[in-house]
């Protein structure tokens, strides 16, 4: 087997019986980003000189039996997390040169977990998006097909976990931007509970829907990642003092005392592809053949959920981003001298078109005399939907949906229809609304050879749940062979 | 026609805590520009705040003050609008639930005591400063002082002078420096204010419509701006003209104020519930608590003062006027116990020496140990009231106490009859008209007696003592 195409699992315990060492595993990871980023452009830096010190010094925790399950893994991540003296743009000219003093907990606990930092990945701009186009710098492709986007807004991480440009990736979730990537590039992405991960150092696009997660080849991996990420963190006053569990301890022992609830409303969602909704019905039955009890379960606000998010997310969005404002780092336009004229041209040189629309929308949005009307609906609905989950899980353990309506769409076909790339959002941003973690995991391929992902979603502080009905789908659907051709 | 001045305040008082609101960066003044900073204070991508909660302490202390209402759950928002002082571009602030509502102040304008109510406390953080260059067109932006906790005390419009107004922030300030929670220095902006200011015809109930005044950054600047504000309002209601509602600049050296902005060009500042601070809650455990540490306020010291050591209003109320005015006195108590001399010597020579020199109480140059010391001198006999002065003078030049200075120069009184008689004998024999005299009945001229005495002994001779030979020998 090639080093680039193990599990994080697999090369743990080859790290571990020192098998293989750090530093070639990193070193295979760098060849296979030389060889295949071209065609795929999952990375906006590489960190080829910084990764290879850090390998050297995991194979030195290695050899003092100093190692966690992560000491000496290669990963990816997204270009929105800050890591300390290493360019952190949220792929926004308007941060082109940003090198934070410092990095974010979670960059912190994969470190001292011994962690290879790889580089940073592309997204769409400051994470709005779903399809990754609406990077400042480059259009990242789904291995998959080429042609096609790999979903976003982390759909560098995706597309990297997925070409084996890294053996698994952070990525950050605000209204489905991990799980509908990792759906549409074939791998394993969770949106932890919101309060589970600190968001300390991940620069904000909507603060109280944001979650940062990993992406991974498997279930098990992934777990294995949020194991070193999560937990409290006093710098981030929204994360949660909850207790901890060994996520990667997965219960293997069937589904027989699971249920799992089918939303009655999801069947009938605008633009549903049937390719789509057959890839779920199988996996129900899969799931069902697992032991698991299905039930139908009702979530009735969920057509007012896109509608909320969109007036909820960019409304804080434009207060997130009103730091950019040319005074104290990243882009400025010299050439101004007036001081409103600074901040004018600054912002609109800086900042692409959807992050410029959502600013706009979300000004609007907190307007005097729009608030009651805009805001402050969207904030009664969004308590409307918690309600809903929380009904629905007093009769079930998880929620089964579809992730996303339609397998990748071709580059380019939303670029100039955002009504649209929104609406692909309804599957996955009601788990933000409501805080819930949710996980996506391969469950199928279209007629075309895309991937499609099925959404789990559990309580709050219940990613147990998920990874162990995700684990065993996955065992059980024996999909995760299948590797893209590049 | 007369009016009736509307007037309500916004005081911003920066809170002495060692730390930032929403970091850990020192509060100190007068560090080198950007020295007191960290990428939280800064606005860096993807920092966070974290609540300081000797902040919500001090608040809630000042909340129990002023009778108000600490409110078992607040929200901080989030005020957004755009300058280089303001590295967020939003100040996090408090807005739709204050920590704090519902509240009063009790003063005193002219004997009669005034209830002032208060609308509402909440806590936010200051922004940074500008220091524009005179001589080229560029700004430069300090942020030590961004991230400095502030609170703010908004009045109701219950206040109708502007000596009111005055008495109000002075309470207000004594209060804040009682509770060891601000310098509520007005000069150097711990303590600012901003003044809502209407007039409406005597006997109206109606409000007339308000001028926001801002920079107010004295005691007498606030009282001479809105007499100002009440004669120019009143001028354009004589003319048959209207208050425009806007925000208006006092201009200290110019004595006036100018439109800075009308209602129209207000700004709009989107506020809402900043997600990345969880809703405060602050049980009754933590009330509790804060009442526990409370100091004796000043209405409360007051009283005690009137009850206790029999003073009267108007002296009990000087006395507690500031916490460190109050605390000489009790100093000094603690020294030499005579409420009424003790207080009759600070309101009179110290504070009268201070207000000459210009100098605060605090840094007085007669402590409370010496004052005690002399009026103990002086209670003994050691020295006479006259004398007393003079040590006093003495001590405010050197420092020193009042004994050494009177053992040094001799001060002590002479109440020996054997020294002070022959002084006696030689001024009744010098005097023969005036001994006539008063053998004759003018018993007054007992006083010029004395006083040729007293002149002979250079004010040493107790003038009891005196007294009793100069009436034995003149019979």
């Amino acid at each position: 087997m090639k080093l680039h195409e193990l599990t994080i699992a697999q090369a743990s315990g080859l790290l571990k019986n020192k098998e293989i060492t750090s530093v070639e595993l990193t070193r295979a990871i760098l060849d296979r980003i030389e060889a295949v980023d071209g065609r795929v452009g999952a990375y906006l830096t590489v960190d080829a000189d910084g990764a290879m010190a850090q390998a050297k010094a995991a194979d030195q925790r290695l050899a003092d039996g100093d190692a966690a399950p992560l000491t000496g893994i290669p990963l990816g991540i997204k270009d929105l997390i800050c890591t300390q003296g290493l360019r952190t743009t949220c792929a926004s000219k308007i941060l082109e040169n940003f090198i934070p003093p410092y990095d974010a907990t979670v960059i912190s606990r994969l470190k001292n977990a011994g962690a290879v930092i790889v580089g940073k990945l592309n997204m769409d701009e400051f994470a709005m998006g779903s399809t990754t186009e609406h990077s400042g710098f480059q259009v990242t492709r789904n291995p998959w097909n080429l042609d096609r986007i790999p979903g976003g807004s982390s759909g560098g991480s995706a597309a990297a976990v997925a070409a084996d440009m890294c053996l698994g990736a952070l990525g950050s979730d605000t209204g489905g931007s991990i799980r509908q990537p990792a759906s549409h590039c074939g791998v394993v992405g969770i949106k932890p509970t919101y309060g589970r991960v600190s968001r300390f150092g991940l620069v904000a696009f909507a603060s109280s829907l944001d979650q940062i997660g990993p992406l991974g080849k498997t279930v098990a991996d992934c777990a294995i990642m949020l194991d070193a990420i999560a937990g409290h963190d006093p710098r981030d006053s929204t994360s949660v003092p909850e207790p901890v569990p060994t996520f990667s301890a997965i219960a293997e022992n069937g589904l027989s005392d699971v249920v799992v609830g089918i939303p009655r409303e999801y069947s009938s969602a605008h633009g549903l592809d049937p390719q789509v909704g057959a890839a779920v019905e199988r996996a129900v039955k899969t799931i069902e053949s697992l032991g698991a009890r299905c039930i139908e379960v009702s979530l009735p606000h969920t057509d007012y959920a896109v509608a909320a998010y969109y007036v909820i997310a960019p409304s804080e969005a434009s207060s997130n981003l009103a730091r950019y404002d040319g005074v104290k780092y990243g882009f400025r336009d010299r050439t101004q001298t007036d001081l409103l004229q600074m901040y004018r041209s600054t912002r609109t040189q800086g900042f692409g078109p959807e992050v410029q629309r959502r600013i706009i929308l979300g000004t609007y949005a907190l307007s005097a005399g729009y608030y009651d009307a805009y805001y402050g609906k969207a904030s009664q609905i969004r308590t409307l939907i918690k309600n809903d989950f929380q009904t629905a899980f007093a009769s079930c353990d998880a929620i089964i949906s579809p992730v996303a309506p339609t397998p990748a769409y071709p580059i380019g076909e939303t670029l100039d229809d955002p009504l649209t790339m929104y609406l692909s959002d309804i599957f996955t941003l009601s788990a933000n609304l409501a805080g819930i973690p949710g996980i996506s995991v391969p469950c199928g391929f279209s007629d075309d050879g895309l991937p499609i992902g099925l959404q789990i979603m559990g309580r709050h502080f219940n990613e147990s749940m998920l990874f162990q009905i995700a684990r065993q789908f996955e065992r059980a659907a024996t999909l995760t062979d299948k590797k893209p051709l590049l | 026609m007369e009016f009736t001045p509307v007037i309500g305040l916004e005081v911003h008082a920066q809170l002495k805590t060692r730390t930032k609101i929403f970091c850990s960066c020192s509060t100190a003044f007068g560090a080198p520009p950007n020295t007191h900073t960290c990428p939280v204070c800064l606005g860096m991508p993807g920092v966070l705040p974290v609540l300081n909660k000797k902040v919500v302490d001090y608040t809630i202390k000042m909340a129990l003050a002023t009778h108000c209402t600490v409110q078992p759950e607040s929200r901080f928002a989030r005020k957004n609008y755009f300058y280089p002082d303001l590295p967020k571009g939003y100040q996090i602030s408090q807005y739709e639930l204050p920590i704090a509502t519902g509240g009063y102040l009790d003063i005193d304008v002219d004997g009669r005591s005034l209830r002032i109510g208060i609308t509402r406390i909440h806590m936010e953080e200051d922004a940074g400063k500008l220091i524009h260059d005179p001589d080229r067109p560029i700004s430069r932006v300090d942020l030590n002082r961004t991230g400095t906790p502030l609170m703010e005390i908004v009045s109701e419009p219950d206040i109708r002078s502007p000596e009111a107004a005055g008495e109000y922030l002075r309470r207000l300030r004594a209060i804040l420096r009682y509770l060891d929670i601000s310098d509520g220095n007005m000069e150097e902006g711990s303590f600012r204010c901003d003044a809502n200011i209407s007039i409406m015809p005597d006997g109206s109930t109606v409000f007339g419509t308000r001028a926001e005044v801002k920079n107010l950054n004295s005691f007498k600047h606030v009282e001479k701006a809105l007499y100002y504000e009440i004669a120019r309002q009143k001028e354009i209601l004589l003319d048959g003209g209207q208050v425009v509602q806007e925000t208006r600049l006092w201009q200290p050296d110019k004595g006036q104020t100018v439109s800075m902005r009308g209602k129209e060009d207000a700004h709009d500042y989107r506020y809402f519930p900043d997600p990345d601070l969880l809703p405060l809650v602050i049980d009754d455990g933590w009330v509790d608590r804060m009442r526990a540490q409370m100091p004796e306020l000043p209405a409360q010291r007051q009283a005690r003062y009137m009850a206790d050591y029999g003073l009267s209003p108007a002296d009990a109320r000087v006395l507690t006027g500031s916490r460190e005015l109050s605390d000489y006195f009790e100093a000094c108590l603690a020294v030499f116990d005579q409420p009424k001399t003790v207080a009759n010597w600070i309101m009179g020579d110290l504070l009268g020496l201070l207000n000459t020199r210009g100098v605060e109480i605090e840094n007085t140059p007669v402590s409370p140990e010496n004052l005690a010391g002399l009026l103990e001198l002086l209670d003994a006999d050691v020295i006479s009231g006259k004398i007393a002065k003079t040590v006093f003078e003495a001590m405010a030049e050197t420092g020193r106490p009042a004994k050494t200075i009177v053992e040094e120069k001799g001060l002590v009184q002479v109440s020996d009859t054997s020294a002070i008689d022959p002084i006696v004998d030689a001024v009744i024999a010098g005097s023969p008209d005036e001994v006539e005299r008063y053998r004759g009945g003018q018993k007054k001229l007992m006083g010029f007696f004395v006083g040729q005495v007293m002149k002979q002994t250079r004010g040493k001779a107790n003038p009891k003592v005196v007294n009793e030979i100069l009436a034995k020998k003149l019979g």
